[in-house]
């Protein structure tokens, strides 16, 4: 038969293939992505003469004490805010997976639809968090609180609670679920299958996403700063107003400190775990 | 009584029939070994006892109670009391074996004493014990994917054991054993068995083992109870036409599928 004879998958991928192509033209176009600016005459000077600037990096003792100030509140912002990010994370990700669903236990992993119906409030929830990029949260914050490190750490735990409650519950249903669901079918509560049989899985990817995701947290505040919510961000717009090319280099080295420090934290990390 | 079916039968989603009008009462305390050509429904038969399946026809009584018709909350009370031991234990690489069996308990436990549980083991007496039985003992504080299959095996058995059931229902819980190793560790799952007063059905490829280990055997075939005597009174005639298999073409047919299966690497 023809049938037997070709592989049934071949046709859905063409059409999934067609389909990116034809979604992605129109993008390009639609973003206006013009190279050719970069190549300006002036454009080039401009960007040139501030580029210069940034050697030496700025190296005085006052702006060197300065600096540890503020990359200290930068390290607190985020990691306070992850820290109130995984407590919001940790239970809206397991709501909204599938893995402890006792319904699903006699389904072949499908949990029956009301159960499915009530992941929908949690999944929304996180689309909101998540949908709304952190410096609007940080904006509106710092109205709401004014200016300083607290308008940061909100912006920063109510997003990211968003984004890792989305990918937690993409991990607990990525990784075997057979563990859970023979502590489920031996009659034990979902949070006791959690624990013994999905952590111990799940905890390697989730501690490497986590500290990526602190990352990312540490660079997010550093946007935030612009908008007034303290930390390096801060210190950086100001040196940029002033067009103390130094000082930014300076700042800008350290951010590539932090984030290989959080590289090296990250890999140690998973090698004590794995 | 332990177990009634009464007429059950279970088609899957997929439209093939895996259990047909299953008729059969279990005592409590019996010893009973399916067997079986491979797809015949032993697994699909220990899974709808586990009550890990929903019967679609029939009636089904487990431990004196109808699974599916209590609550979510009491199914889950009844599940406690059955143990099902799995041909590939679903035990966590990187769990260690003391949590894994301690693991068997996680119904009867409070969730705090499951978390302490996790950070220092709470009853290593008790686990040990269990690992004992099985030879297992010095595997205590090593990782799960440390152990060989038939190791694995033992520490699946051992968890059940632990979790101390009133029905343990074993799907070839010795099937990544050698022989001598599969006779014993049946014989000490046969013995916990009767001096605990639990309920034992097991399912096994190898049919001398169940001849010998069970007082009692069924013989499954495409979904029926082809029959269901005691050990003794099987006969050698009743084990080839349960095994019978006209679909397997003599070998002479066969060479080049054979020579190619040679090349093929997994």
């Amino acid at each position: 038969m023809n049938a037997a004879r070709h592989d049934p998958a071949a046709l859905p991928r063409l059409a999934l293939t067609v389909l990116a192509l034809v979604l992605l033209w129109p993008a390009l176009s639609l973003s206006e992505l013009n190279l050719g600016v970069l190549l300006d005459q002036d454009n080039a000077r401009t960007m040139g003469r501030f580029v210069a600037d940034f050697w030496p990096p700025a190296h005085q003792g006052d702006f060197l004490l300065l600096l540890w100030r503020a990359t200290l509140e930068t390290l607190a912002i985020a990691t306070a805010g992850m820290a109130l990010a995984l407590a919001l994370a940790l239970p809206a990700g397991l709501a909204a997976s599938r893995v402890l669903s006792l319904s699903a236990l006699h389904r072949g992993g499908r949990p029956a639809w009301w159960s499915l119906l009530a992941r929908w409030p949690v999944r929304g929830l996180l689309i909101v968090l998540r949908s709304v990029p952190e410096i609007v949260w940080a904006l509106l914050f710092v109205r709401a609180v004014g200016l300083g490190p607290t308008a940061g750490v909100l912006a920063i735990a109510i997003t990211y609670a968003g984004m890792l409650g989305k990918v937690y519950a993409e991990i607990f249903e990525s990784v075997d679920p057979r563990p859970a669901r023979a502590l489920l079918g031996a009659g034990s509560s979902r949070l006791g299958a959690f624990f013994y049989g999905v952590l111990p899985n799940a905890a390697g990817e989730m501690l490497s996403y986590s500290v990526y995701r602190w990352e990312c947290a540490i660079r997010a505040s550093v946007v935030m700063g612009f908008v007034g919510a303290g930390g390096l961000g801060q210190q950086i717009d100001l040196s940029m107003r002033m067009f103390a090319g130094g000082e930014v280099a300076s700042m800008l080295l350290v951010f590539l400190a932090l984030v290989l420090l959080a590289d090296q934290f990250s890999r140690l990390l998973r090698a004590r775990l794995t | 009584m332990t177990i009634r079916l009464h007429g059950v039968g279970l088609t899957h989603a997929n439209g093939t029939r895996a259990l047909a009008d299953i008729d059969l009462r279990i005592e409590h305390g019996e010893r009973v070994a399916l067997i079986g050509p491979s797809g015949a429904g032993k697994t699909t038969l220990l899974r709808l006892l586990a009550s890990a399946l929903l019967p679609s026809s029939g009636d089904l009584e487990l431990l004196g109670e109808n699974p599916w018709r209590l609550s979510g909350r009491a199914r889950q009370k009844l599940r406690r009391r059955i143990g099902l031991i799995h041909q590939s234990p679903p035990l966590p690489p990187r769990q260690r074996v003391v949590t894994a069996v301690a693991a068997g308990r996680l119904g009867q436990w409070s969730l705090a004493r499951a978390l302490v549980n996790l950070l220092y083991p709470l009853d290593i007496p008790g686990v040990r014990g269990e690992l004992a039985r099985l030879d297992l003992a010095d595997k205590l504080f090593q990782r799960c994917d440390q152990l060989s299959g038939g190791q694995l095996q033992r520490a699946g058995i051992a968890r059940v054991l632990y979790q101390a059931p009133q029905l343990i229902l074993a799907d070839e819980p010795v099937s990544a054993m050698d022989p001598v190793l599969a006779g014993h560790t049946l014989s000490v799952l046969g013995r916990e068995a009767q001096n605990r007063g639990i309920t034992l059905i097991a399912s096994l490829h190898a049919v001398e083992l169940a001849l010998a280990h069970f007082p009692r055997v069924i013989g499954l075939r495409d979904g029926h109870v082809l029959f269901d005597r005691p050990a003794a009174e099987v006969s050698p005639e009743e084990l080839a036409a349960l095994y019978a298999n006209e679909q397997l073409q003599p070998p002479g047919d066969a060479r080049p599928l054979h020579n190619e299966l040679q090349v093929q690497r997994c």
